[in-house]
């Protein structure tokens, strides 16, 4: 039996489990790869099933968590009772400079605290008192997001009126955020409703906003940084080899970055985006508004590192093309290094992946580079488009999998025996009791960065030492041989 | 794109690796190099930044007297609060109960951040499902969510409990829980007699603790009714309320064997968040029994560790069951004192030898530190009864608690607490801040500087602004590993809640005398 065919079989088992209507709707988010298909063949951005345990976060998570909060120099007040703030707070390690509390608010829980007569009675009062409040604790604040929470939008509160008379009073931007959980299936509508509230509420003043470096003129090397939120200072080696192929990047969108630098976005002749998903939409926004063109790229591994200095050097001319290529032969005794030393520990180990938006499918060839295999892979949010694009990373025979299930997860592990499963906090523990090698590819498990070719010695670091661990070893007892 | 303009403002010219071939640095010292620190720099013109110098003058203000009269002044605003919601407190009781999953009927992020947030304080895995409810559902209520998940969930997962919770979202619409599950039941999502328990968990009511009483609550509701008999199973119930403390619960069972008494622990959680890793995954790990929480109802009387975490249940066993209830506080030495002499008069059975002479161990070593701790000033926060047990430890030592943050505080426990400050010596100088948040402790700490701050991790933001030194005790410990997995209570977790907070202080004294040829003239060895 081909490997197609026996892991479709092993779908059909792992679907047996189900009622019978669960599993013909989760059926159709689980298929296997073939080769040269322009597709993975799997539904996405479904609705999850009702109680089956599912990873996927809200609109909320995808809003505040993901797009908005990173901006550091700006309060993010998490609109509603007090638990969605307090899960998110200091949970996604976004780096930034800045001192907290006084110009930057990173690692803050800022909340309006709901209590049973607001929900009654409503809240945009409170807001506003609450916005007042800020200006007089934070003065240096450059302007505050409202993320709405559940009961919000369902007892119908005015946000947008109140941030409209609050940016007025303030005379800085005040932008609401309608990402109420229940929004959209996933985290997933939560990163288009902040990137819409940027398209309505913050670009269009964005000449008004923008204050510029002194002695600034516009270059035809200038791009944004979208879609790098920082996690463990990822999106700082990948604006360091922006720069060292001579392109200068004006924004940083919104990993480290300020206000001011969403809205120096309109400046750039390009914007470089990493996480398609949850940020295409601003892009295709600022290439119709303003003629921005954008371009995807992938900083994991040397092959992809490579690979998108190139893509991203052919738009511009021959001296950035002249320096991509230095950057890369200057980096590659250093890949070398790190291949040879970790290659032979890794070579040939399986790997089974499901992350959020973009690694199912960017981080698979920096497995190759170090002679791994992914064996299996899937989105907890992805939609069509994603799955299209990760056609081009995976190989015959590969199971994918959307919105995988508590379940199924742990069933393709015990049938595949990956020798690391790469996937989240929640995941982490299940299999560390089945004694199987876990790294978390949400954060990078409180170590990076990941991105750019310092990122990638410190993948292979990371990878050897889930892998290799010997306490593994230690699981058996000895009595029981 | 090909002309190439003057720009007035390079870039770092840097493109060479940052790190020799070999040496691998990741963010701890990467971000330290020159090629870093210049790539700030040059990034700080296009962040529309504050000066340093306006930065500085800002950051100083928050220090201030002034500063904080307004920071105090706020009504609408919380700033770091330190309180959570409902729910977690509800899935958290509910995993202390053999095979039973936790379920949150509302949207399913909810869900997602309560798995992570107890998997990071635990790492354990922390399964729980939810009605995965959107828009369609804001509109036409729950229902059919409920029908269809508790159908799947029984079938998937196989409980042999679905302990369900609502979020807000459930609670705004006003889904109605009990003709919810009764449809579920008769339309066979699952059997009739399988034990749905359930609890109104709005998280814009109360906090954890909140949901952790609602929750535990409806569980014994559900599992004790038409089990009363005429005569007790002999029993004592202990329920330890929302205690992250997986090493209490293992340190309660031990004395009560030392004691020779039996009994029932509602929600004994120790294994669900502290499983043995023998190579197989383990979906449930609770340790009540259904039958021994059904038999619960018989029981001589029942303990609860957490007066102000479990008013409700405590009241329902009393109305409801007739059975007598203690509040006992077994932390420090004092307190466990208190709780072994009641044990003790309730069975008539002697203190054991073995827990006389840890006490005596635990005197001692206390006794031999004692002069550290003397006086030093404390600022603490966290929920009312955890505060209260430490409250109590630290004016046994002699100790002064300075400053009080409880942000899910109520006025019966602010009196109560206020009273035992009063009656001793070292409490006269403390102040309770019920209902104000670490932003306002921020105000207080730099106002009215403390020697030692305890609480959970989000205080590393005050250890770090306010430089005072952090000793993390409570919920969540995210930066240090496995605190969770020891006893605070008792004689042995009085001796470890004195060695953790000695120990800073001594760390601390170290790291004041560590200059060479300036302050390490103290520098001792003999402490």
């Amino acid at each position: 039996m081909s490997t197609v065919e026996k892991n479709k079989k092993l779908i059909e088992e792992v679907l047996e489990a189900y009622p019978e209507k669960a599993a013909k709707r989760r059926s159709k988010h689980l298929d296997v790869y073939e080769e040269n298909n322009s597709d993975c063949g799997v539904k996405s951005n479904k609705k999850s099933v009702p109680g089956v345990m599912t990873t996927r976060g809200c609109a909320y998570a995808g809003a505040k968590g993901v797009v908005w909060g990173p901006v550091k120099d700006m309060i993010h007040i998490s609109h509603g009772p007090v638990g969605c703030g307090y899960y998110s707070w200091s949970g996604r390690r976004n780096y930034y400079i800045g001192t907290t509390g006084v110009d930057t608010f990173g690692t803050m829980q800022f909340t309006s605290d709901f209590q049973e007569r607001d929900i009654v009675f409503g809240g945009d009062k409170k807001l506003a008192k609450l916005i007042d409040e800020l200006e007089i604790l934070f003065p240096l604040s450059q302007g505050t997001t409202i993320e709405s929470e559940c009961p919000i939008g369902l007892i119908g509160d005015d946000i947008e009126a109140v941030a409209r008379k609050k940016a007025t009073d303030t005379g800085k931007p005040v932008v609401p955020v309608r990402c109420e959980g229940f929004r959209g299936v996933s985290q997933s509508l939560g990163h288009h409703i902040a990137n819409d509230t940027v398209r309505d509420w913050v670009l269009p003043k964005a000449d008004e906003y923008r204050k510029t470096p002194e002695g600034y003129e516009p270059g035809p090397y200038d791009v944004n940084i979208i879609g790098d939120y920082n996690i463990g200072g990822d999106a700082w080696p990948s604006r360091r080899l922006l720069e060292a192929i001579g392109l200068r990047v004006i924004s940083q969108f919104s990993g480290d970055g300020t206000f001011n630098e969403v809205v120096m976005t309109p400046l750039a002749k390009m914007n470089l985006i990493h996480c398609y998903r949850s940020m295409n939409y601003i892009c295709r926004h600022m290439e119709e508004k303003y003629g921005i063109p954008w371009l995807e790229y992938n900083f994991f591994g040397p092959t992809q590192i490579a690979k998108s200095l190139r893509k991203i050097a052919a738009q511009f001319d021959e001296t950035i093309q002249e320096k991509a290529e230095q950057v890369i032969a200057e980096h590659q005794a250093q890949m070398d290094e790190v291949v040879a030393k970790y290659g032979p520990r890794l070579e040939g180990k399986k790997v089974m992946m499901m992350v959020g938006g973009l690694r199912p499918r960017h981080v698979i060839p920096a497995f190759e580079d170090l002679g791994m295999n992914v064996i299996g892979t899937g989105y907890e949010f992805g939609h069509g488009d994603d799955y299209k694009r990760t056609a081009d990373y995976v190989k015959d025979g590969t199971v994918i999998y959307d919105d995988v299930s508590g379940h199924e997860f742990e069933e393709f592990a015990k049938k595949l025996n990956p020798d690391l499963i790469a996937a989240g906090i929640k995941e982490k523990y299940v299999f560390q009791k089945m004694a199987l090698p876990f790294r978390q590819m949400h954060s990078w498990d409180y170590s990076g960065p990941y991105h750019g070719y310092e990122g990638f010695a410190v993948f292979a670091r990371d990878m050897d030492l889930a892998i290799n661990n010997p306490t593994w070893d230690l699981i058996n007892n000895p009595w029981d041989k | 794109m090909t002309e190439n303009t003057e720009n007035n403002v390079n870039a770092p010219v840097a493109s060479e690796p940052a790190s020799e071939p070999g040496v691998i640095q990741d963010h701890f010292d990467l971000f330290q190099t020159d090629t870093y620190q210049d790539l700030f720099e040059y990034k700080r013109q296009f962040e529309g930044a504050h000066s340093p110098e306006e930065v500085s003058r800002i950051a100083e203000w928050t220090k201030s007297w002034d500063y904080r009269e307004k920071n105090f002044s706020r009504e609408a605003l919380t700033v770091n609060p330190a309180k959570a919601c409902q729910p977690l407190g509800s899935l958290f009781v509910a995993a202390g109960f053999e095979g039973t999953l936790p379920y949150s009927h509302g949207s399913q992020g909810c869900v997602a951040y309560f798995r992570t947030h107890l998997t990071r304080n635990f790492k354990e895995p922390f399964q729980a499902v939810s009605s995965s409810m959107t828009e369609d559902a804001a509109v036409f209520g729950g229902l059919k969510n409920m029908v269809d998940g508790l159908a799947n969930s029984y079938q998937l997962y196989k409980p042999k409990m679905i302990a369900l919770c609502t979020t807000c979202m459930a609670e705004v619409i006003g889904d109605d829980l009990g003709s919810f599950i009764q449809t579920s039941k008769n339309e066979g999502s699952i059997p009739q007699d399988f034990p749905v328990p359930y609890a109104h968990t709005p998280s814009f009511v109360g906090s954890h603790i909140t949901g952790y009483d609602n929750m535990l609550k409806g569980i014994l509701e559900c599992l004790t009714e038409g089990k009363k008999t005429e005569t007790t199973n002999g029993k004592y119930n202990f329920n330890l309320g929302f205690d992250p403390y997986i090493g209490n619960i293992r340190e309660l069972k031990r004395i009560l064997k030392l004691f020779g008494i039996d009994y029932t622990v509602l929600s004994d959680n120790a294994d669900a968040f502290d499983s043995p890793n023998t190579g197989e995954f383990k979906m449930y790990n609770g340790l009540t029994t259904l039958e021994e929480a059904g038999d619960s109802i018989n029981s001589e009387g029942t303990f609860f560790f957490q007066k102000y975490t479990t008013p409700k249940t405590q009241d329902y066993i009393e109305k409801e069951w007739g059975q007598s209830t203690y509040n006992v506080r077994p932390f420090g030495i004092r307190g466990t004192d208190e709780f072994l002499t009641k044990l003790s008069e309730l069975t008539g059975k002697p203190v054991p030898q073995e827990l006389i002479e840890e006490r005596g161990r635990a005197v001692d070593a206390i006794n031999d530190s004692q002069a550290w701790i003397h006086g030093k000033r404390i600022a603490l926060y966290g929920d009312p009864d955890h505060v209260f047990g430490l409250v109590n430890f630290l004016l046994e030592l002699g100790a002064e608690p300075v400053h009080i943050v409880v942000t899910n505080s109520n006025p019966e426990f602010e009196e109560e607490l206020q009273a035992v400050l009063d009656a001793s010596p070292y409490g006269k100088g403390a102040t309770i801040w019920g209902k104000k948040d670490l932003w306002h402790l921020r105000s207080l700490i730099f106002t009215e500087p403390v020697d030692l701050l305890i609480g959970n991790s989000y205080g590393k933001y005050l250890w770090r602004d306010t430089h005072t030194p952090l000793v993390r005790i409570g919920y969540p410990i995210f930066d240090r590993h496995h605190m969770h997995r020891y006893e605070t209570m008792g004689y042995r977790g009085t001796l470890n809640l004195h060695n953790w907070i000695v120990n800073t202080i001594l760390d601390e004294l170290d790291r004041q005398t560590i200059i060479p040829a300036k302050t390490d003239i103290s520098f001792d060895l003999i402490r």
